[in-house]
């Protein structure tokens, strides 16, 4: 047991312990510094495998947007301190046993599956993945980044239009 | 370096997708429910990148994939706040419960 292997397996254990925070805390600013932690982590999971442009990406939109977003809305529309009410016990349990079943199926049926691992290596360069962004050849993503500044452009507008105070008339 | 298998790379991201399905099953209030969805696109994204390393290091279309979710992610971030934001004007409560007017 190697080093990188016991990180990799720290590192998990703390993104599944900050996601378990993140959807059980009764206060909601401790579930959003549960949620904080947890993309932490899993940006660290992605240096852990060595894509580290996916990390920087991860720690700069999540951590410098989504989340500080959320905590911005919280402070707005909540009393922070205050805890909230429990879930109903058997909206809880059921949920429980449906989240139960549906991971030891799906771990069933990952362990049954065989995985050709191709040992090649794995080196992402910003450089190849601005070049294949732009291209426009077979394997170019220029037609999904266009639909995808399409789409942000329309969700911006949407949120300001959707988000304005309309003013109460005056006369 | 390879000594940790694919699959225990994707049982972690099942159990944290699966964590992001129970807040989602239990919390009833919008903003905690906003981020049990970002706990499961987040698990999605680590399938993408392992898949992407291990199986096919070659190619960069996991990568690719990660990026856009990230962005439409961020996108559906920003519209869901600016609704919760407006339905706290209107109704002073953000839980589901109160905001039945379309139900039916």
């Amino acid at each position: 047991m190697s080093a990188s292997t016991i990180i990799f397996y720290i590192i998990s254990a703390f993104i599944l312990i900050a996601g378990a925070v993140a959807v059980t805390a009764r206060k909601i600013f401790r579930a959003a510094i549960g949620l904080l932690f947890s993309l932490v982590g899993i940006a660290g999971l992605y240096f852990w495998m060595e894509v580290n442009f996916i990390a920087a990406v991860q720690i700069i939109v999540y951590v410098g947007g989504i989340v500080v977003l959320i905590i911005f809305s919280i402070f707005l529309t909540q009393k922070s301190g205050e805890e909230m009410p429990k879930p109903i016990k058997s909206r809880k349990i059921f949920s429980i046993l449906a989240v139960v079943l549906g991971f030891a199926f799906t771990c069933s049926l990952i362990s049954l599956q065989t995985f050709k691992v191709n040992t090649n290596a794995f080196n992402v360069e910003v450089a190849e993945i601005g070049n294949q962004m732009l291209s426009t050849t077979e394997h170019g993503f220029v037609l999904p980044f266009e639909a995808v500044s399409i789409l942000l452009l329309a969700a911006m507008i949407g949120c300001i239009v959707i988000a304005i105070k309309s003013k109460p008339e005056t006369k | 370096m390879n000594e940790v298998p694919v699959t225990h790379i994707l049982f972690v991201s099942t159990a944290l997708f699966f964590t992001g399905m129970y807040g989602l099953f239990t919390r009833r209030n919008m903003i905690t429910m906003l981020m049990a969805v970002e706990l499961i696109l987040n698990s999605v994204n680590i399938n993408f990148v392992a898949f992407n390393k291990y199986l096919y290091p070659d190619k960069l279309d996991g990568v690719f994939f990660t990026i856009f979710i990230i962005t439409i992610a961020a996108a559906e971030a920003a519209v869901a706040i600016a609704i919760i934001i407006n339905l706290y004007r209107s109704h002073h409560s953000i839980d589901v419960e109160d905001a039945g007017e379309l139900k039916f």
